[in-house]
């Protein structure tokens, strides 16, 4: 708490800012509307209003600001994806990261802690030579390192697996990180606030007014709004929004489950990843493990938690690190995962004109917070795809022309 | 835990059992143009729902459909394939 609002309480000459206005009305039209205020929706309408000065815009949203998998992500960041597009991408985020809470005026708590991915197999020992080459022909930091490695920046950590399934090696790249995902919405959304854009909350989008191939406006639970362009980026709820103009896609939904332990004194620095046990886990600055897994098995549009995630998660974290077995689970819970075929998202233009997606983020949105808006700012203030995500348009699925990111992916799925 | 009923064996724990999607009609793979065939392999009824899907109890390699409501994952029944309807 601010301690100038300790000294002056509610003392009106002295008035304490609020973090976003609220608007006790919607208007009757906007030049732009964008669904969803998770840090995606928020960082379109932030770059939209910085560097295109389009403020005519509101963001609207069905529950609170980043309550959604922005608020339930494992926040990893890295860059060290498989394909030329992925990389490209991906490190042009990593870069948007570094002065970000400058940028805002606000701690990020942007953490640079190295992240490992763990080759159990022979097989995915190749898969991370392969990535690391690709990385390395673009510039980004990753490099294959041996076991020894590993247990020199991880000492808790029993190699062997208990016997299971011994570490071969590792992609190592430096600069993985982590960050308080809470805030990157906040800082987002206040920016954009600050600079005229109205975030409306506990507004849902019903349906879209599509008239002749083109959007007309949108309809929300207060009441009809016109606009020619919407921008949709509600992650788990894209393919609800696909069914209001007809558009259709290969996303699906799946759970996808996370949890975090007590606090315990700090002993993890970098960021481990086990393809092959299927879990990963990193050290939050508050001494929390923050741990999760691969995607629920089936289908599901909702975000309940179970104990055979748990039972898995604790079972895998075990073989890794045996001396954890007395730590306590503090909290579990789930996000719905927008899936793609080939891992890769969806975005940009649609066959609706003034309707663009950001979709199809699944499991590795967070990092691409940053280079999602500033891209998605481009597109809809330009009517045109920004050159950094043609690669990731919906008609790559009709062309047969996929971005195969699969072998990028964190954890099995 | 979560318990489906196959109808060979009768209520199973939901981690003995594999899911593989909704039921789809199939286009004629020699007939299909490329656009028809995409969309076939692509997309998906990514809405919730009631959906039919496919599962299979693994142990017993027992396949057969299920009537779920994808948003409040009841299983509304479980029955044997019988052919498109
Ligand atoms: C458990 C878990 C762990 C993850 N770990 C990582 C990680 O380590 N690193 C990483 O990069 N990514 C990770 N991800 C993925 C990442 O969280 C997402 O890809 C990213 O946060 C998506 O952000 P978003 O702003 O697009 O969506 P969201 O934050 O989900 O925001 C969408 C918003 O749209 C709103 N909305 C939906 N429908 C409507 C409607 N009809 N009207 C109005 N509003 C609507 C929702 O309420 C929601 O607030 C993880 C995801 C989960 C679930």
């Amino acid at each position: 708490m601010p301690w100038r609002l300790l000294r002056f309480a509610l003392n009106k000459k002295h008035p304490e800012p609020r973090m976003f206005n609220f608007h006790e009305k919607l208007k009757s039209s906007y030049d732009v509307v964008i669904i969803g205020a998770g840090g995606h929706g928020l960082a379109a309408a932030y770059y939209l209003a910085r560097d295109y000065g389009i403020t005519n815009v509101c963001v609207l949203e069905k529950g609170y600001i980043g309550g959604g998998n922005t608020g339930r992500n494992t926040t990893i960041i890295r860059s060290n994806y498989l394909t030329p597009e992925g990389v490209k991408f991906y490190d042009e985020s990593v870069n948007l990261w570094q002065d970000l809470s400058d940028d805002f005026d606000l701690n990020l708590f942007y953490a640079n802690r190295g992240h490992f991915t763990l080759a159990h197999t022979d097989s995915a020992l190749r898969t991370m030579r392969w990535r690391a080459e690709v990385n390395k022909h673009y510039g980004v930091d990753s490099e294959v390192v041996g076991p020894e490695v590993v247990k020199e920046a991880a000492p808790m950590i029993d190699i062997s697996c208990g016997g299971h399934a011994p570490i071969l090696g590792a992609l190592y790249h430096a600069p993985g990180s982590v960050a308080r995902h809470d805030a990157v919405a906040w800082g987002y959304g206040r920016g954009a606030d600050q600079r005229g854009v109205e975030i409306h909350q506990q507004t849902e989008v019903l349906g879209i007014d599509v008239q002749a191939g083109k959007v007309k406006g949108v309809k929300t639970s207060r009441g009809y709004i016109s606009t020619n362009k919407v921008l949709c980026a509600v992650a788990g709820s894209t393919p609800r929004i696909l069914k209001m103009v007809d558009v259709k896609s290969p996303i699906y939904i799946h759970p996808l489950q996370a949890m975090v332990s007590e606090p315990i004194k700090p002993w993890l620095d970098p960021i481990l990843v086990s393809g092959s046990l299927h879990v990963y886990i990193s050290q939050s600055a508050r001494g929390e493990l923050v741990m999760g897994a691969s995607l629920d098995p089936y289908e599901l549009h909702g975000t309940r938690s179970t104990l055979d995630f748990v039972e898995g998660l604790t079972t895998h974290m075990l073989e890794m690190f045996p001396f954890l077995s007395n730590v306590k689970v503090m909290r579990q819970w789930a996000g719905m995962a927008d899936m793609t075929p080939d891992f890769a998202p969806v975005m940009g233009k649609t066959p609706v004109e003034g309707f663009y997606l950001d979709s199809g983020w699944g499991t590795w949105g967070f990092k691409a917070t940053p280079v999602c808006g500033k891209t998605m700012a481009h597109t809809v203030a330009t009517d045109s795809d920004h050159p950094l995500i043609t690669g990731f348009s919906l008609d790559r699925f009709r062309n047969y022309a996929l971005t195969g990111e699969k072998g990028a992916a964190s954890v099995g799925h | 835990m979560k318990i489906l009923n196959c109808p060979l064996n009768g209520p199973r724990p939901v981690s003995e059992f594999f899911y593989w999607g909704e039921v789809r009609p199939m286009p004629n793979p020699a007939t299909a143009s490329d656009e028809v065939w995409a969309d076939y392999v692509f997309n998906r009824n990514g809405a919730p729902g009631v959906k039919k899907e496919w599962w299979c109890h693994t142990p017993s390699n027992t396949w057969f459909i299920a009537e779920r409501d994808t948003e409040k994952d009841v299983v509304v029944r479980t029955y044997f394939y019988e052919g498109e309807d």
